[in-house]
């Protein structure tokens, strides 16, 4: 079957991935895409000025179209359809047959007839193109207007925002975002956005548009008064593109639209379409998730499922623009006969929230969310699934005032049915069937069902279901660090602080029992290492330390530890290199360069250990921690010392950066990268802090990982200056050591932050837990008593004396052979070894 | 070369041997002795709590147990290995995860200052 599909966006796309995933047999799939890109993320296009590349926007995996056998046209317009012939001809000329069309053409903005529109500088905010011209336009313009206040409106004054615009927002309307909120929400929304800086201007019609006289241009209104700005983009609305449907006598909505079915199919069977371009029942559907679904839908028809039938979508909303939450849920203004409302307002913290029940108040049928949208969730799930309200529904809105809970929903409540993350379509059974086969964190939630793994919005609500669901299966849901410790390791790290606490003693006489074992001990080490920073092997502090610690080394197979050099930033002078070859020629130590930019010489034996340190010192070398659960390295490329390329000096940054964090002991080891540019040859984006140079500072990139599970940094701040980096990292870095789990590395414990990035963005820059001071305080405490372990304990005879393999003989331990290979030592296997019984060591 | 440990010895008849002083074990660590060529780990818990056990974890071949972290799991006072992290009973050497990787327990005696160990 010849398949060709017409648009490839975001519903496109996921048109693909579903048809891909059904693997319909003999399926010849043919993709015309206008736009010279692939399929991009559109929901989050304003990031795109927030520093995300079209790259980091894009939707489709490497090697996407090879592996599953789909051509894919680029730049390719459909001009025109031949029904009878069943042919699509593409603009330069090209025709393709087909068996069945899909048509994911989308939408197009809509340009109010205004005078002068086509001006310079007058734009639209749809495409990665769009978006290029108004940077362009941005960096040659001091003021900027947005002309609509609806939700893409806003998304673009944020964007104009960013791009450093006195930014202004029209709107015809009295209020903003009219679809969404009702008047006193839209008042409520309106204060927020004006104390961020963007001048909102509500019931102005454009008439005009002229030369200005302080700026490029003057806007006339309807009411005799004008706007000068340097730049607009108009952001009114969207309009289906359904012009290939009109050319060829399709059906289409009252209200435009290509026609559909339940199964959606045009008024011609062979056609199918999907996406904002398509109008069911005459509604078409400007968000995304009803836009997947039509693609699962349309991909399992043609895979054979006649049955698959679409049935309407929810249409409520919940976003942040500029960091103001709002929500609208089903029945916002309160339109059904009868129905009746409640509403809370605060003007001081500028929170509003509604709700509306049916007329018998057992139902609720719809909500307005301002300033706080925690409730979304519970009211979403409630209205969907109809479920009974309690006898006082206004709590379900109003803020607790004696620290009670809310009359939760409880997950409970929700039939299997119940659809929880509407990006996705997944449903609480699917959730709690996950957790059946063993997920028990959000992160493995998110991986197995791809639950919140979209906009995230629904994370609190998944993470809900799966703790009831482990509730129910009896599955412990306890975080106890272990037997010893009834707390977290986020608890005992607060228990720590707060008291004051430093010595294990201590802490297991006021919160723990027994002796302590091998996971606690580690992990107070770590925590009194992070709060304290005393030397790690300073009295009882030593008795904590896992091997590796102890002997401030890395313990290998065979009983012997590597030793590492820190070489700050990967840079590393003659000398230096030739003292390092030294030390591994005098004690025949096996040499590699390791990941992290610096060398590593394995096979030294504990007594060796402090005679090794004291050359290294010597030269000029201090620990790597590659020991510890701490700060390895920060890797660097060349920067713009000698790269043609480059835009900064990113080995410089580096070596500042290690140099400043080094020591800083963490609940898992910590990487850097630090790249010159965007061509990123540190491989900072799969570090845990990764910054990348720009013409205008630093790109800040947060809880990437390479290894088992590679995961790509996220852009949390963009256009840094160094000090401003600095301090965020700070927090970052001190928020990260005092909130995640033992040996959590950042990408799973951002995984498993609920709220995900955004809230990271609100604590760590935004501050909203007020401890951004603290937590620099904190990071400076760290790094003004950084010590050199090596050096203490080299100079320490108490804690040098410990390094012996015996205690009653000055031996060392026979029974470590090694053999050689490539022109060095390595450890022998089993069958290369002289039989050495335990009983027997050759004198 | 040594009696199965359903058969021990009376303690007269034991070979001690001294290793080291009681100063010379960090509480809460272990060290190495070599007794009679065997390596042995020999633990210190709380001020007087001597223990002793082989000191190869027989899952690596390693000589490395004195140098794991100690502890309790339980009714069990144990060292957990460096390189794999199982457990050892330090009263009976039992390996808690792999009966079959279980090692030796040693006699241990307190004498004034000094630590002595008799083979099992």
């Amino acid at each position: 079957m010849k398949i060709v599909l017409v648009g490839h966006g975001m519903v496109g796309h996921k048109f693909l991935e579903e048809l891909r995933q059904l693997q319909t047999p003999g399926a010849e799939v043919t993709v015309l895409c206008e736009e010279p890109r692939v399929a991009y993320d559109r929901v989050h296009l304003s990031e795109f000025f927030a520093g995300k590349t079209a790259e980091d926007l894009s939707l489709v995996a490497p090697g996407f179209f090879a592996e599953a056998g789909f051509t894919l046209r680029l730049g390719s317009r459909a001009a025109a359809i031949d029904r009878r012939a069943r042919t699509v001809t593409t603009q330069d000329g090209v025709t393709l047959p087909y068996d069945k069309l899909v048509l994911a053409t989308g939408s197009y903005p809509f340009v109010p007839p205004v005078k002068g529109s086509e001006r310079d500088q007058c734009f639209v905010y749809r495409t990665i193109e769009d978006l290029e011209a108004m940077k362009a336009a941005g960096a040659i313009s001091r003021k900027g207007v947005v002309v609509g206040g609806g939700l893409l409106g806003l998304e673009c004054a944020k964007a104009l925002r960013d791009l450093g615009l006195e930014t202004h927002v029209v709107e015809f309307a009295p209020r903003l975002m009219a679809v969404q909120v009702d008047d006193e929400g839209g008042r409520i929304l309106r204060s927020k956005i004006e104390a961020l800086g963007v001048q909102v201007h509500t019931e102005r019609n454009t008439v005009e548009i002229t030369d200005g006289r302080s700026a490029r241009h003057r806007m006339v209104f309807a009411d005799g008064t004008h706007l000068e700005t340097d730049m607009i983009v108009f952001s009114a609305g969207i309009r289906p593109r359904d012009e290939l449907a009109r050319q060829n006598a399709l059906a289409v909505g009252a209200r435009g639209g290509i026609a559909i079915d339940d199964h959606c199919r045009t008024s011609d069977a062979a056609i199918l379409a999907i996406g904002e371009c398509a109008a069911w029942r005459d509604q078409t559907f400007g968000l995304v998730a009803p836009g997947y679904e039509m693609a699962r839908i349309a991909a399992r028809q043609l895979a054979g499922d006649a049955q698959a039938a679409f049935g309407g979508a929810d249409m409520s909303t919940k976003l942040k623009l500029m960091g103001v939450d709002v929500a609208s849920i089903g029945d916002a203004h309160g339109r059904t006969p009868g129905c009746r409302s409640f509403r809370y307002a605060d003007e001081c913290k500028q929170v509003y929230k509604k709700i509306v029940v049916s007329a018998d108040g057992k139902h609720l049928l719809g909500a307005v969310l301002v300033g706080n949208a925690d409730e979304y969730g519970t009211l979403l799930q409630m209205a969907l699934n109809r479920i009974a309200l309690p006898a006082d529904p206004e709590f379900l809105i109003l803020p607790s005032s004696d620290g009670k809970a809310k009359p939760g929903l409880g997950a409970d409540a929700l039939p299997d049915s119940a659809q929880i993350c509407s990006c996705n379509n997944v449903s609480k059974g699917q959730i709690c069937a996950a957790v059946g086969e063993g997920a028990s964190t959000i992160g493995e939630i998110k991986a197995c069902t791809k639950a919140g793994a979209t906009c995230g919005g629904c994370v609190p609500l998944v993470t809900q279901v799966m703790k009831a669901e482990m509730a129910r299966l009896g599955l412990s849901v306890n975080n106890h660090l272990c037997e010893h410790f009834p707390y977290s390791r986020q608890e005992l790290y607060h228990l720590v602080r707060v008291g004051e606490i430093r010595s294990f003693e201590d802490l297991l006489a006021r919160h723990g029992q027994g002796l302590g074992c091998d996971i606690c001990k580690p992990t107070a080490a770590s925590i009194f290492a992070s709060c304290w920073n005393d030397f790690v092997l300073k009295g009882e502090l030593a008795t904590l330390q896992d091997s590796n610690d102890y002997f401030l080394g890395n313990i290998q197979k065979d009983g012997t530890y590597s030793v590492v050099p820190r070489m700050p930033g990967g840079e590393v002078t003659p000398e230096g290199l030739i003292a390092v070859g030294q030390v591994a020629k005098k004690y025949g130590l096996y040499t590699k360069i390791t990941g992290g930019q610096r060398v590593d010489l394995f096979g030294a034996r504990v007594e060796q250990l402090p005679a090794i340190w004291e050359e290294l010192i010597a030269a000029g070398f201090e620990s790597g921690h590659a020991y510890g659960k701490a700060l390895r390295t920060v890797k660097s490329c060349v920067g713009s010392t000698w790269c043609r390329y480059g835009v900064d000096d990113s080995v410089g940054l580096a070596i500042e950066l290690e140099n400043r964090y080094k020591g800083l002991r963490a609940p898992h080891k910590i990487k850097f990268g630090v790249s010159g540019c965007t061509r990123e040859c540190a491989e900072a984006q799969g570090k845990d802090i990764g910054i990348i140079a720009t013409e205008r500072g630093w790109n800040l990139y947060v809880c990437g990982n390479g290894g088992m599970k590679p995961r790509h940094a996220e852009l949390i701040a963009a256009d840094l200056d160094k000090a401003g980096l600095v301090r965020l990292i700070d927090r970052f870095l001190m928020f990260y050591v005092r909130t995640a789990d033992r040996l959590q590395r950042t990408s799973t414990w951002r995984d498993n932050l609920e709220g995900g990035l955004d809230y990271l963005k609100a604590v760590l820059i935004d501050d909203s837990l007020g401890i951004c001071s603290e937590l620099e305080q904190q990071m400076q405490h760290v790094v003004d008593t950084y010590q050199c372990e090596w050096k203490t304990a080299i100079t320490d005879p108490e804690v040098r004396k410990r390094f012996r393999t015996f205690i009653n003989d000055p031996r060392a331990d026979q029974r470590i052979v090694f053999v050689e290979e490539r022109g060095q030592i390595r450890p022998a296997r089993a069958e290369e070894r002289p039989i050495v019984e335990n009983a027997e060591v050759e004198a | 070369m040594s009696p199965a440990r359903t058969a021990p010895m009376s303690s007269e008849e034991l070979k001690w041997t001294a290793v080291c002083k009681l100063g010379d074990i960090l509480p809460g660590t272990g060290v190495c002795a070599l007794v009679e060529g065997r390596h042995v780990a020999v633990f210190r818990i709380g001020d007087s709590g001597i223990h002793a056990i082989d000191n190869i974890d027989p899952r690596s071949g390693a000589s490395v147990l004195s140098r794991g972290l100690v502890g309790n799991l339980g009714e069990h006072i144990v060292v957990a290995s460096p390189l794999y992290k199982n457990h050892f009973d330090l009263r009976t050497g039992e390996c808690l995860e792999a009966p079959e990787h279980s090692v030796r327990a040693h006699h241990v005696r307190v004498n004034g200052d000094d630590v002595l160990i008799a083979l099992a």
